[in-house]
């Protein structure tokens, strides 16, 4: 069937002013003239070898680039030879069947070269065209797009004529135009080719148009080749411009979910929890414990690990949180600075304990099958899933904690008895027993933030430590005692840093951030949405 | 409004010559050790052979000269945070500033013996490819530019950082916080290789200051004398200005900032100027540490050591400036000894030493230990002013 679509195939690009395609039988021909030829006729060999069509013209040209096709030097039969010991096994390539072996000394190499590889992988690129896999047609047709090699096209337009899927018709119509482009001799054919690349606003296509517009041809080629090149930077920028806010959400949905629960135990508490970070880092610890449980006893449930070291970690990290209040803040309350330091001690036991218990290394946490792989919007604009999952799950973690604070009674004795804590007692609400509560709630969120972080970032003792700043910024800048300030706070720094980047480089652009908040908070010393009223004089 | 204070207020004025130095006890002792240890460990280590029963190894004296410079660092803090209520968790950025400043002009003075033998760059530039001296190392081959450098760059950044921040009252954890980004930042910049600073590896191979070789005996023992001196000279400055009526100043700042600039008191004037002195002498302390451990790099910006400074200051005892030397020294004992013979337990030991001095001992050793609570008098005299302040407001807690 193969050679048959082969055939069919060989009589449409004539009409690209293209040379005729290889008649069925040159296949032999043209093998037989590998081993004798130089480097140019090697090139027309394997053009004419790919043109035919032929079923067997993949797996030769497989061996060819894998270096172990040679020849007969008696009779100058092109031969695979596989070493296997002392002696060569021989197969003939046109009946792929054993013929024997040899001595290496009767056979030679067929020599290959940079060149000849390059012009290999795009060829087999355009043998793969018709694979049943669509991923494999698409790697098959990007392949053509870089090797432009003439002898894919009979197979490209065979390929586009049945293909089915959106997305991969796309880069096959892509890598027809570029090898038009590149090789056709009709100005008008080149003309067209301009015209369909130029909707493709990716950066394959702008190093390609780009070149053309720099080559020597003609006039109008060159002309329309920049203008397309103009109006695909412009696509381009804007498409980068909206890569750069995705992943500053993405960092910034990180920010928010470190800072959210810093923004319960130091914006509502007046608590400066610096231990907050090593909570966060012990929900990522009991991410990589739930997740060795799931390894161990339940291999085939892996994907679920996450969903229940979310809960797992707001619980551990939670109780840790209480312990905390109870046997330390709730002596230090009304001295922040003391609380500071104790909590900073805090953080040093806390890490050393796991280095202690887990070792200085990196931990092994995985992603469930659902959060790993990406989206390809457009334009090299990759979106991974688990980044757009830690964005939603920031603002899931955000909406439901104001739910909390707002609709139920324990949210409305919290904010009682951070508002005016005598009255709160007078009105019969422990007080102790919420202070330790919101703590405690604080504290789980780190931990669920914990979880979120183990998926992209380093599981390792220091982790709480590359936060804690951070986080602090965002609730600073935000302003102290309300989320929203948070929020906005976070996804504000995130997107900043990200357009940052590119220009000043990753620490530049940190530091430039942390100079800009520094001088910021010169100007609203409470942030940006800050408190009004009495109780900001405290 | 200065005027409605009340005149039957004791005058701090009518002392006269050294006698803030010598109202203090506990400072008095720390005088007389600094001037004990300056005769005995030259004695000890140069002319008491090797061997000897009563030999101090070159090692120790190093040792203690960089707890010296500690406790220069820790008599800064104290001078902001006991007296002025001003917690800088950024400190350690200007000692490793004053620090930078020294590396820099001993990278200078190593001249043609560096690995690649360039008179002018040092090695690090030569193996980044630089060709010329970038403009902020220019005078650093002058000792008595350097020698300036090392106040005045950590003076005005604490100044410039001060301004914007005390103008703008920020102050509390805010100023806490904003300080460690402050280190946090330069900490970030002075990884970078493009800073010319030497990136992560810092300035280090180090073959002399001022001439003299820093591998021998002597220059240890000089360097020693040096920072006994700069901490007996920065003692007495620090003494001068909190016993002096600026200090009373400050301390009632540190108890209550609305009141005093109630009074009319320009606070953020006070707080600049003591934050200012404070850089600049947690630079010098940092300028005599490098040449004592023979290498300064951007690890010393770390958030981490700075707030280690403020523990050393609160176990010692804050707001008793030789309560913050003695605290420095201890601390820094206890971290050689522990990271030596128990290197696992030192984390746990310094974590459990903030928690349990914060919570148990919340006036340091110095106010707490019997022994060394020769500061009361200040304190109740400064609990007496205070409540005076209060009494003149109508008594309001």
């Amino acid at each position: 069937m193969f050679l048959v679509l082969a055939i069919l195939a060989g009589a449409l690009p004539a009409s690209l002013g293209l040379s005729g395609p290889a008649q069925a039988g040159e296949f032999e021909e043209a093998l037989a003239s590998l081993a004798k030829a130089k480097t140019k006729g090697k090139i027309a060999a394997i053009d004419v070898i790919a043109a035919t069509g032929d079923e067997r013209a993949a797996d030769v040209l497989t061996t060819f680039l894998g270096g172990n096709l040679y020849f007969r030097k008696a009779d100058k039969k092109v031969l695979i030879a596989k070493k296997s010991g002392a002696v060569y096994v021989l197969t003939d390539p046109l009946t792929n069947k054993e013929i024997g072996q040899t001595k290496k000394s009767k056979i030679r190499k067929i020599r290959i070269n940079n060149r000849l590889r390059k012009l290999l992988r795009g060829v087999l690129g355009g043998l793969t065209l018709l694979s049943k896999d669509p991923a494999k047609r698409r790697a098959a047709a990007d392949a053509v797009f870089k090797s432009r090699a003439l002898s894919a096209l009979p197979v490209l337009e065979q390929a586009i004529a049945r293909e089915t899927e959106d997305n991969v018709k796309e880069r096959l119509i892509m890598a027809r135009a570029a090898v038009a482009l590149d090789k056709s001799k009709i100005e008008a054919e080149r003309l067209a080719a301009i015209a369909t690349l130029s909707a493709f606003a990716v950066p394959e296509v702008r190093s390609l148009l780009g070149a053309i517009a720099n080559s020597k041809t003609s006039d109008a080629v060159r002309a329309a080749a920049a203008n397309a090149l103009v109006d695909i930077e412009s696509r381009l920028a804007f498409w980068n411009g909206v890569g750069n806010v995705f992943h500053g959400l993405s960092l910034g949905s990180v920010l928010l979910l470190a800072a959210v629960g810093l923004a319960i135990t130091f914006g509502v508490m007046g608590v400066i929890n610096m231990a907050h970070g090593e909570l966060v880092m012990i929900g990522a610890y009991t991410t990589f414990m739930v997740q060795e449980v799931f390894r161990n006893y339940f291999p085939g449930a892996f994907d679920f690990s996450i969903l229940v070291a979310i809960p797992a970690a707001f619980l551990v990290a939670g109780a840790g949180g209480v312990a905390i209040e109870r046997g330390v803040i709730r002596y230090l309350y009304g001295r922040p600075l003391e609380t500071l330091l104790a909590t900073w001690g805090l953080s040093l036991i806390l890490q050393q304990l796991m280095r202690t218990i887990f070792g200085p290394t990196n931990q092994e946490v995985g992603n469930p099958s659902w959060m790993s792989g990406a989206v390809e919007v457009t334009g090299g604009l990759v979106l991974t899933y688990n980044r757009l999952w830690i964005i939603a799950f920031s603002l899931m973690v955000l909406l439901s904690l104001l739910i909390l604070l707002k609709k139920t009674a324990f949210g409305l004795q919290m904010r009682a008895v951070t508002q005016n804590r005598a009255m709160a007692s007078s009105m019969g609400i422990r007080t102790g027993l919420v202070d330790a509560l919101t703590f405690g709630l604080g504290s789980g969120i780190a931990g669920m933030a914990g979880v979120a972080i183990s998926q992209i970032d380093n599981v390792s003792p220091n982790l709480g430590q590359n936060y804690i700043i951070d986080s602090f910024m965002v609730v600073v800048f935000g302003g102290v005692g309300n989320l929203w300030g948070t929020l906005v706070g976070a996804f504000t720094l995130g997107i900043v840093n990200k357009f940052m980047e590119p220009f000043t480089g990753t620490v530049l652009a940190k530091i430039l951030v942390l100079v800009a908040i520094i001088l910021f908070i010169q100007k609203r010393p409470r942030g940006l949405f800050a408190l009004k009223g009495r109780a900001v004089e405290n | 409004m200065a005027s409605n204070m009340p005149r039957n207020m004791p005058a701090p004025e009518n002392r006269s010559g050294f006698a803030f130095l010598l109202t203090d006890t506990g400072g008095k002792v720390l005088l007389a050790v600094l001037f004990l240890s300056v005769i005995v460990v030259p004695v000890f280590n140069l002319w008491i052979p090797e061997g000897a029963p009563f030999h101090l190894s070159t090692f120790y004296v190093g040792l203690f000269g960089k707890y010296l410079t500690f406790a220069l660092l820790a008599l800064s803090v104290d001078l902001i945070w006991g007296y002025c209520g001003i917690l800088s968790l950024g400190h350690g950025a200007f000692f490793a500033l004053g620090g930078y400043a020294m590396g820099m002009h001993m990278m200078r003075e190593i001249g043609t013996r560096g690995v690649y033998g360039n008179a002018l760059l040092p090695d690090f530039m030569v193996f980044l490819n630089w060709k010329e001296l970038p403009w902020f190392w220019f005078g650093f081959d002058h000792f008595w530019f350097a020698a300036i450098m090392m106040f005045l760059v950590p003076g005005a950044l604490a100044f410039l950082f001060g301004w914007l921040a005390f103008r703008s009252r920020v102050t509390g954890v805010y100023l806490s916080i904003i300080t460690q980004a402050m280190t946090f930042a330069l900490m970030l910049a002075f990884f970078r290789n493009d800073m010319g600073f030497g990136g992560n590896n810092g300035l280090t191979d180090f073959k002399d200051l001022l001439g003299f070789n820093l591998q021998t005996d002597n220059t240890r023992v000089g360097l020693f004398i040096a920072s006994a001196v700069a901490l007996a000279l920065g003692y007495a400055l620090c003494r001068y200005i909190v016993s002096s009526r600026l200090g009373r100043v400050l301390v009632a700042i540190r108890d209550a900032e609305s009141r005093t600039r109630f009074f009319g008191y320009r606070v953020e004037y006070y707080q600049l100027f003591v934050f200012t002195v404070s850089a600049m002498l947690a630079g010098i302390a940092g300028a005599l540490y490098v040449p004592q451990v023979g290498i300064i790099n951007p690890s010393e910006f770390t958030p981490a050591n700075s707030i280690e400074i403020v523990v050393w200051v609160a176990i010692g005892g804050r707001g008793s400036l030789y309560g913050a030397a003695l605290g420095a020294v201890l601390v820094n004992y206890a971290k050689s000894y522990f990271t030596g013979a128990l290197p696992e337990l030192w984390l746990f030991a310094l974590g459990g030493l903030f928690i349990l001095s914060t919570i148990f001992l919340p006036k340091g050793i110095v106010g707490t230990v019997p022994a060394f609570n020769v500061g009361a008098g200040i304190k109740a005299a400064a609990a007496k002013l205070i409540g005076r302040v209060r009494e003149n407001l109508g008594g309001a807690p």
